[in-house]
């Protein structure tokens, strides 16, 4: 093929790609069409690979070579031997290379360019590195915290946000610097390293509750950082998919913030969980109510309908596959099973579903948040696995709680409420829950999958019996 | 600002749009899967590191760039893996027939 020919198909290939990904993430609007959505992804990203293969410029292919062999490496086995349960830890560290590969291209393009960069080109390139370094080292930080490699608390210190604004302030300050004088050179670094501690400083504060949030916030930075990058390159299709990963980060943190009841600001410089604690109201003066397995399953056995309401305290339990057993128990005996999923239930967007799904629970049994609160008053049992306080009643009428205004599962309003819980200790948000207080609330104490477990074991005697 | 600039903006302005409709449709039962997708498709960044290391126009940025390929395949490959093996788990009737 002739220059000219191989670039218009070039060009075309790049089109064609960006309309794959378009398709594949309409595709991913139900579980029905999202498996084909991936294939459409995949088909577009072989054009697109292949396209930027094939451009002249490339003189050689032998460190391409080594990159693709290495990149799989690495990334194959963590995507096929990955636990569902640490799905979160490994986007996160996905956000931290999708953000590495931005910055380290725009830093390349910035000092084989440096002199002669127009204003236009430089800004993109600042926004660039500014957000691939920052993600870069606020995804590791995340990854830490999921991973549990670092405290999951929030770190806080007097003067924090000072500190992290004054950090930003400076970095930001150099760019519009290096925007003006694209040939300072000595200042690029300090720019490179600022971002990069600017993003370590901004993850340290942030408790585990915030992590939905968090993980979406830098999903979309990681996705801006790209499009910038396609800017710099003047590539529409860079530009094209970064935006939609931008948008995709940012919806999904908005969702996340409104499942919270919080803002951005509050997430980003609030330090949830850390203030709060002594807010808790005097314990002591109030029972419970607990019960054993055995009681609860007798109650289970005569139910009509049952609604049960997992957290993240179930799959830390590992009790998910328990749970399936129960339902499959319960739904043997003719009683409805549903499953109510709290947009924040787990540690990333619709994390709690994936589990479920792998416990093979068919998913037109999860219903979401709003669906399922009208349903609440109609049901015999709501039974509460490791959720805690996105069942708390306090943040429907409490003004006073730290929790107040949170949307919230009515799980207070069933016939019958259980609750499986290790001990009486508070959740992230450190509130009591006066859940656990009321008189129609059975407390099962225990690790969840024992808990469970016995539940199954007595259903099914009783049934042989 | 040059012609070419001007229109990088607008078809970043609008492939925004396009995303924010697109990706509000999703249901929320699938937002993991989403932002693995999502994740997958950026990683298209692939794209500017193959140019930066195939070029070889300096070692600092042939080195950067290989970094930067090596990075975004993980990314890519591991994307779209890990997004298939949790759709597939995504059933209506539990698989085993009773």
């Amino acid at each position: 093929m002739t220059e000219p020919v191989l670039a218009d198909a070039i060009a075309v290939a790049y089109i064609a790609a960006a309309v794959l990904f378009i398709l594949a993430l309409k595709w991913l609007s139900a579980p029905a069409t999202a498996r084909r959505g991936v294939r459409a992804g995949e088909i577009g990203m072989v054009l697109a690979v292949v396209g930027a293969l094939l451009r002249h410029e490339i003189v050689s292919y032998q460190w391409i070579l080594v990159a693709f062999f290495l990149g799989s490496a690495v990334g194959i086995p963590m995507a096929v031997f990955m636990p569902m349960t640490a799905v979160p830890q490994r986007t996160a560290l996905s956000h931290a290379f999708g953000a590495l590969a931005a910055a380290l291209v725009g830093t390349a393009e910035y000092y084989l360019r440096t002199p002669t960069l127009d204003a236009f080109t430089m800004s993109a390139l600042d926004l660039e590195m500014l957000l691939g370094f920052l993600t870069f080292t606020g995804s590791l930080m995340a990854f830490g915290k999921l991973q549990e490699l670092l405290p999951t608390r929030p770190i806080t210190y007097r003067g924090q946000n000072v500190v992290n604004l004054a950090l930003l302030g400076l970095a930001v300050a150099i760019a519009i610097y290096l925007v003006w004088d694209p040939g300072a050179t000595s200042l690029f670094p300090v720019f490179a390293g600022l971002a990069l501690v600017f993003g370590v400083l901004l993850i340290i504060p942030i408790g585990g509750a915030d992590m939905p949030t968090v993980i979406s916030l830098l999903n979309s930075y990681a996705g801006l950082s790209a499009s910038a990058m396609g800017f710099v390159l003047d590539n529409k299709l860079l530009i094209i998919a970064g935006a939609l990963d931008g948008a995709s980060g940012f919806i999904l943190s908005v969702i996340m913030c409104r499942a919270m009841n919080r803002s951005f600001t509050n997430v980003l410089f609030g330090a949830f969980g850390s203030v709060q604690a002594g807010a808790a109201a005097p314990a002591g003066e109030r029972t419970v109510r607990s019960a054993t397995p055995e009681e609860a399953a007798s109650i289970l056995a005569v139910a009509t309908s049952v609604i049960i309401v997992p957290g993240y305290g179930m799959a830390v339990a590992q009790a998910q596959h328990k749970v399936r057993e129960l339902y499959e128990a319960l739904t043997k005996r003719g009683i409805e099973v549903r499953f109510a999923i709290h947009p924040v239930a787990g540690r990333m967007p619709g994390h709690m579903n994936v589990l479920l799904a792998e416990a093979e629970i068919p998913y037109d049994r999860l219903v979401e948040m709003e669906e399922i609160n009208p349903e609440f008053p109609q049901t015999d049992v709501a039974l509460v696995i490791g959720a805690n306080d996105v069942t708390n009643p306090a943040a429907r009428h409490d003004t006073s709680s730290p929790i107040y205004g949170m949307p919230i599962l009515d799980v207070d309003r069933a016939k019958t409420v259980m609750v499986i819980k290790r001990s009486m200790s508070p959740g992230f948000a450190g509130v009591e829950n006066e859940l656990y207080y009321m008189d129609k609330t059975l407390m099962l104490f225990g690790d969840a999958k024992a808990v469970v477990g016995e539940m199954v074991k007595a259903l099914s005697g009783a049934a042989h019996a | 600002m040059t012609p070419d600039l001007i229109t990088d903006l607008y078809v970043f302005v609008l492939a925004g749009f396009v995303g924010f409709e697109v990706v509000k449709r999703v249901s929320p039962l699938l937002h993991t899967p989403l932002m693995s997708l999502t994740n997958a498709i950026s990683a298209i960044a692939v794209v500017g590191s193959i140019a930066i290391t195939g070029e070889q126009r300096s070692t600092l940025s042939t080195v950067l760039g290989t970094i930067a390929v090596t990075a975004s395949v993980i990314n890519v490959v591991g994307g779209f893996l890990i997004t298939d093996r949790m759709l597939k788990m995504f059933k209506t009737r539990p698989p085993k027939a009773r």
